[in-house]
């Protein structure tokens, strides 16, 4: 068990999901499913989701396991039940259709795939298959016994042979067939290359359920029907070549009439068994599918997808549902809330925005900023959406896509406005020169009055535009101009922000603050912050008392380590951070965001208030959308679940880890990035004041120097004269550690 | 190593003939290949398929199928007759008119007492093989529509043949048809267009398996005459078909240029019944696979691409060795181009003609691998077009350039040049003695003066040439009495001595000045594929198909001791698996030690001087060698010098002013006078 349990107050590390309901998706997620013509199951992190194939709604979610969960079988013998592995070591019996765990099988080794055979029914059969180079373990009930050295951990290069006669398993270029009966393994080679440079490594294995036929998926995309092979030497395989690239996975139907493979081209294949020729496509499915699975009676045909998604396709080849995770892919946006539909918004498929709600813990929808036909394939230049924000009522959405290097750049700004009759963003304005260089930051402005937009980019300029009604041109849609083009000593822009009320605008040029009005344009005040340049800006919230009571103060910074992760949460008003997490993830923190609370929490204790309004979410370099949430949320959502966790974890404070085995000052200063969000101007002393000792302080206050220094200038500027002085004590204070 | 100037030889055209039928003879494990120039050749699969004979084809001859019957070997063509080939003399023995029209297809039963042939009148006739003979017995019931392939029961009781439309099964007791099949025509376009089954296989266990211009490859149950099962092999012809000894394999070939294979699998492992899967593709060929033949340890095939491919099994064969390599015969396994050294001449020979030309001149000095300037370009002297309708099935010019003689199975000519300046005239000699009808090899001693003509019975006649008068000599013959034509001759510079090399794999050698036989060479189990006589030391340098070289000292009637010590050493393992076998042997006069090889991809010098090369040493050193310091070489250096800088070798041969005549036919060249395949999508669907 992996919770960490501080006070009052959880954090949610990577293993366990369950606590959360906004729980976050990864790849392989949805890696291995099975299902009945109504129910899909997939293992979904370390739990089960059981997703009803007509409606897309996930229908339960079985917890329990503490790690994540790497396969998934229907119990042969009763199919209402299914089996589930993990990496805990432990193999559970569940009821999918009530949600209730049966049994726990306790193994003590991780497992990586599991297998179910028909004929071996009764007590299950199970595989066990930790590395590669251990040897793997067969269970029968308690007794476990070696069956294959040498597997692959892929669950896809293993499977069973026509009535469990057999297990057939490829690993790199070897293909072993163990037969139970005879106790007997074959094991068949091919060639590391052929002449013409094919890539014969094997990537994945089916077996046909009524023949004696393996299908073997290789690199290069030859898929091969083995026969004959209780034969050492006069084996056979013929050979069917479509996929341009590797093969990722295959399945046969359950007849056997049709074999259905897949590979990074995102089309599924189906080849049908007697006439090899004859071959029928489904593309343009979403990402490289990952899996494929059938459902018992042939009905329904399923694939995951590398984007974390499943397609649900009738067997006649029609897709009939989509269940749509998070989708996985490279991520250039920060991490924006759209206001309209309280949805992340990010990166989504090539191309693509995606509208992820976190309430529901699925994608809304998504939208298609580039509009060109995505080709799967390596090394290709396409456009990719780099950039975008929302203005603050959501009516406006301005994005950037690139495509290119830097010398051969190419880019678009586009304005997508909200369309009331529709309901969705539509496509104002395309500026394909907005810059002579690439776009380095943008915002929008909060002001009520007017809709502006202002963008800094690597050129030294920085360019305001603003949604004019132009009466001349006669056109019915109001479309953006360029209202004012802005530089500083030709320093390039780094970033660009408007205070709450719109009157100001602050845009970094390297290391310099500047300030400008947004009524006149004039430049109001510079700001020099010398340790280097400035990679973050933001304005406190400062003005109005309404966003006093929906939003909470925090600034938050990260600490950019190879090893460790660390969270810290500050007030503005203070040098001391309010909250600090260390290793929240595996990995970099690559964007955080704070999205606002449905309903607040009413939490008493001090240190947490700040996640009252709203929830810190952040998203880690595998793709993992992680948060934190308190106590009395999880204990609500523990209460709701009929199974209840043990916990065995051990009272570890964060601070005690983070003060044990900090060394490296001076490094990690480099290293440092910050980011600010959402600021209250509250000015409330912080409670949590913990005994450090001298080097670790030092460390801290290196981190906070430009913290403060940052948000004592903003309020210098707004007040002009009062908080000169605390910005000077804090200096002082500062040189004194 | 010595430096050549060398004549790179790209002008002679030759163009090998598509490959038509295939025709395998197990007992003796021949296959025989007839090509639609009309030519019939035989190879030895147990020899590493060298080409043993070669039967010239003639004009309009339209080979359409082989069969083999015991030893005997029958053709069947358009021109509506049916031939027997006499193997040992390689020519047609006798032909028979069908009177049916054009015969699609001629098959043998396995009981190899009768023939059948489709004709394009519908009828299947029956022919009773007798002694030195074959007899025609009856005509099947008589169908509408042509028939293209047929096939035996292996009992002999029945009969199938593949039609326009539909497949017919007749009895062969009582001639009446059994069994109708009718074929589906091919999807689209290809409705109104007739689907013609090329090919019929009948199987002992009563399955009929079919192949046809649909592209399908049908499996028929003979007792219900119903359809089991349809393959789509192909979008379009499968032109041929063949079933391994065994009947557990069936290969098709296709218009694509792929071999599909067939096996006779259990489903589920370990039970009973059987299902025709297909498993391999085989894709050797750019153009149309007219024929394939599956020997049960290798796929032959051969089609419009004029290539004959041996593809094996290598889960059929037990242990790896030189059968185990891919083949691609592409040339002959004999040369087809003579030199008069002295004269710097070429003699190319083409089926129905023969070509002379002067080789170019050049005075010029370059470093090695440069390209000299040409003082004199290479001359066509003379183009010899035969006449009558055979084709030439030797040549040869004489040492000095005056003589050009060439035989077809029906004539034997001599020809004189007169060559002065730029003024050529070719007089034809016409009182030669009766001896010389045809000849088998043709080949001159090193003074011009003497004409060895090989004929039949493994006999050489001997005629002395003058400027007036030419006489009959004598003939030579072996004592083993065999009856087997004489592929190559060899007579030795000094003119005292003549070798030759029979299909019976003897080797005799001739004493010219008594006119008898001098001794024989002990047999050894490969054919010879080239040999000469040393010039200085009157050795005789033979190699073998199997890749192995023998020196004979003809004086002392034995194996010299350097041939022992290779036999002793053994070849380099590369040397062995190389595949094509080496057509021509020559020496150096000014390096004794040298001799000079050359087979299809390679061109070698032996330095009998030098070590042999052992197992571990590198074979291909040359480049290694170069890198080298001076001192280090000759510790590194062995006796074979390969040189791969040519393209494919049809000649080399060394001449009289030390440069290298190297005639080259690149398969690019030969590819790019095919007519185009038929049209593929590479990618989408």
């Amino acid at each position: 068990m992996v919770l960490h349990s501080i006070g009052g107050f959880l954090v949610h590390k990577m293993r366990d999901p369950v606590l959360d309901n906004t729980a976050w998706l990864k790849t392989y997620y949805y890696y291995y499913c099975y299902f009945l013509c109504r129910f899909l199951i997939c293992g979904s992190g370390d739990s089960v989701k059981v997703f009803s194939t007509s409606t897309e709604e996930c229908v339960h979610v079985l917890e329990g396991h503490t790690d994540q969960v790497t396969g998934v079988a229907l119990n042969p013998a009763n199919h209402l039940q299914v089996y589930s592995c993990s990496a805990d070591g432990t193999v559970r019996l569940w009821d999918f259709i009530d949600g209730i765990l049966i049994k726990t099988f306790i193994f003590g080794y991780p497992i990586l795939s599991l297998y179910v055979s028909e004929k071996h029914a009764g007590n299950f059969q199970l595989l066990a298959l930790h590395l590669p180079k251990v040897p793997d373990q067969e269970v029968e009930a308690k007794d476990m016994f070696a069956v294959l050295c040498d597997i692959s951990p892929n669950p896809g290069s293993t499977a069973f042979g026509q009535g469990g006669e057999y297990i057939a398993s490829a690993l790199g270029l070897r293909l072993n067939v163990y037969f139970f009966r005879k106790q007997k393994t074959y094991r068949f080679s091919l060639k590391a290359t052929d002449k013409k440079g094919a890539k014969n490594a094997f990537t994945c294995v089916a077996c046909h359920p009524k023949d004696d036929c393996i299908a073997t998926g290789h690199e290069d995309g030859k898929i091969r029907l083995w026969r004959n092979f209780n034969q050492k030497k006069e084996y056979t395989y013929s050979t069917q070549h479509w996929h341009h690239n590797a093969v990722s996975s295959l399945c046969f139907t359950p007849e056997g009439m049709h074999l259905l493979s897949g590979g990074v081209e995102s089309v599924l294949v189906q080849w049908h068994c007697e006439e090899v020729n004859k071959k029928d496509f489904l593309p343009r499915l979403g990402g490289a599918i990952s899996h494929i699975a059938v459902s018992s009676d042939g009905q329904m045909y399923c694939t995951s997808h590398s984007d974390n998604k499943i397609n649900i396709i009738h067997c006649s080849f029609k897709l009939s549902a989509v269940i749509q995770g998070l989708v996985k892919g490279n991520i250039w946006t920060d991490l924006v809330i759209d206001s309209r539909t309280k949805a992340l918004v990010m990166n989504g498929r090539p191309g693509h925005l995606q509208f992820y709600s976190l309430q529901q813990d699925k994608q809304l929808y998504s939208l298609d900023i580039v509009q060109q036909e995505y080709i799967y394939e390596e090394g290709l230049d396409q456009f990719e959406v780099m950039k975008a924000v929302f203005d603050v009522r959501g009516n406006w959405l301005a994005t950037v896509e690139e495509r290119g290097r830097d010398s051969d750049l190419e880019f678009a700004l586009k304005l997508w406005g909200f369309n009331e009759s529709a309901q969705s963003l539509e496509l104002n304005t395309t500026i394909t020169a907005a810059h002579q260089d690439r776009i380095t930051s943008m915002c929008f402005s909060p002001s009520t009055e007017t809709t502006m937009l202002v963008t800094a980019a690597k050129d030294g300029q920085f360019k305001v535009w603003l949604l004019g009604t132009d009466s001349e041109t006669q056109k019915e849609q109001a479309s953006w101009s360029c209202d004012f083009v802005g530089s500083y000593h030709g320093l390039q822009p780094t970033n660009c922000c408007f205070s709450s009320d719109g009157s100001l605008l602050a845009v970094s040029f390297e290391e310099v603050v500047t300030v400008w009005s947004s009524d006149t344009w004039g430049l109001l005040t510079t700001l020099c912050q010398p340790p280097g340049p400035i990679r973050e800006l933001c304005f406190g919230r400062l003005s109005c008392s309404k966003y006093l009571a929906c939003l909470h103060l925090a600034v938050t910074c990260f600490l950019f380590d190879k090893l460790l992760e660390h969270v810290f949460v500050f007030r503005p008003s203070e040098p001391r951070p309010l909250f600090t997490q260390k290793a929240v993830c595996e990995g970099k923190v690559q964007r955080c965001v704070f999205a606002p609370r449905a309903e607040p929490l009413d939490s008493c204790d001090e240190r947490f208030q700040w996640l009252n309004r709203s929830r810190l979410y952040y998203l880690t370099e595998k793709m993992e959308l992680l948060s934190f949430s308190t106590q009395t949320e999880d204990e609500r959502i523990l209460k709701s679940r009929k199974q209840l966790l043990v916990d065995d974890s051990v009272a570890v404070t964060p601070f005690y880890l983070l003060l044990g085995k900090h060394r490296r000052q001076q490094e990690e200063e480099d290293k440092l990035n910050f980011m600010t969000n959402q600021v209250s101007e509250r000015t409330q002393h912080p409670q949590a004041s913990v005994a450090v000792k001298e080097h670790v302080l030092f460390f801290f206050f290196l981190l906070l120097k430009i913290i403060v220094l940052k948000i004592v200038l903003f309020s210098f500027i707004q007040y002009g004269t009062s908080l000169e002085e605390e910005w000077r004590d804090t200096q002082s204070k500062l040189l004194e550690v | 190593m010595g430096e050549f100037k060398v004549h790179r030889v790209r002008f002679f055209d030759y163009m090998p003939s598509a490959i038509r039928a295939l025709a395998f003879q197990p007992q003796r494990e021949k296959i025989a290949v007839a090509r639609t120039s009309g030519s019939v050749e035989i190879f030895n699969c147990a020899d590493r398929f060298f080409q043993e004979k070669i039967i010239p084809g003639r004009e309009q001859a339209a080979t359409e199928a082989l069969a083999w019957v015991g030893d005997r070997l029958f053709s069947a063509g358009l021109n509506g007759v049916i031939s027997e080939y006499d193997l040992e003399n390689q020519k047609v023995k006798y032909t028979i008119d069908a009177f049916g029209g054009p015969i699609w297809t001629i098959a043998s039963n396995q009981q190899g007492t009768h023939l059948a042939v489709g004709c394009e009148d519908g009828t299947v006739k029956l022919f009773e093989v007798c002694e030195g003979k074959i007899q025609f017995e009856k005509n099947l019931a008589k169908q509408k529509g042509r028939i293209l392939s047929l096939s035996w029961h292996p009992s002999g009781s029945r009969i199938v043949a593949g039609m326009m439309d539909m497949i017919r099964v007749f009895n062969t007791e009582t001639g009446q048809s059994v069994h109708r099949l009718l074929v589906e025509r091919g999807i689209g376009a290809s409705r109104s267009v007739e689907c013609v089954v090329w090919g019929v296989v009948y199987l002992s266990d009563g399955t009929i398996i079919s192949g046809d211009s649909s592209g399908k490859v049908k499996i028929w149950d003979d007792l219900t005459g119903t359809l089991i099962k349809s393959h789509q092999v192909t979008k379009w012809d499968v032109l041929a078909l063949s079933v391994s000894q065994d009947e557990t394999s069936v290969v098709a070939g296709t218009s694509e240029g792929t071999v599909v294979q067939f096996q006779f699998l259990s489903v589920v492992l370990g039970q009973e019944d059987k299902e025709w899967v297909q498993t391999r593709i085989f894709k050797n060929h750019t153009h149309d696979v007219r024929t394939v033949l599956e020997l049960g340890t290798a796929v032959v095939s051969g089609g419009m691409d004029t290539q004959f491919v041996v593809r094996p099994l290598l889960d059929k064969i037990e242990e790896r060795g030189p059968e185990c390599v891919l083949r691609k015969i592409q040339f002959p396994h004999r040369s087809l181009v003579s030199c008069a050294k002295k004269a710097g001449l070429l003699l190319f020979q083409y089926p129905g003609h023969l070509e002379l030309w002067r080789l170019g001149e050049s005075d010029g000095h370059g470093a090695s691998g440069s390209v000299l300037p040409v003082k004199r370009k290479p001359e066509k002297l003379l183009h010899l077009k035969i006449k009558g309708e055979e084709h030439i099935c030797c040549s040869a010019v004489s040492p000095c350039g005056e003589w050009i003689a060439y035989s077809t199975v029906a004539s034997f000519r001599l020809y004189r040049l007169h060559c002065d300046n730029n003024n050529v005239s070719i007089t034809k000699v016409s009182k030669l003695p009766k001896v010389l009808s045809s000849a088998n090899q043709i080949c001159f001693s090193s003074d011009s003066s003497k004409l060895f003509a090989a004929s039949t019975c493994s006999s050489v006649h001997v005629v002395s040439l003058s400027q007036t008068v030419h006489k009959f000599v004598c003939t030579l013959k072996p004592k083993s009495g065999s009856v087997q034509a004489v592929h190559l001759l060899a007579a030795s510079e000094d003119g005292k001595w003549l070798a030759s090399a029979n299909s019976d794999r003897e080797v005799q050698i001739y004493n010219l000045t008594k006119m008898k036989l001098h001794s024989t060479v002990p047999v050894y189990n490969s054919g010879v594929t080239a040999m000469a006589i040393h010039p200085t030391t009157n050795n005789l340098f033979m190699v073998h198909a199997d890749q192995q070289v023998f020196e004979y000292s003809i004086e002392e009637k034995k194996y010299t001791d350097w041939s022992r010590q290779v036999q002793r050493n053994g070849l380099h393992y590369l040397w062995l698996a190389r595949d094509t076998p080496v057509t021509n042997v020559t020496f150096n006069p000014k390096n004794p030690t040298h001799i000079i090889l050359h087979d299809a991809y390679m061109f070698c010098i032996i330095d009998q001087t030098l070590p042999l090369p052992d197992s571990s040493s590198q074979f291909y050193n040359q480049l290694t060698l170069r890198s080298l310091p001076e001192k280090d070489r000759t510790k590194h250096s062995h006796a074979f010098k390969m040189c791969k800088t040519f393209k494919e070798l049809m000649f080399v041969e060394l001449m009289e002013d030390q440069s290298l005549v190297a005639v080259e036919r690149p398969l690019v060249e030969i590819a790019a006078q095919l007519p185009a395949p038929v049209r593929q999508k590479k990618f989408a669907t």
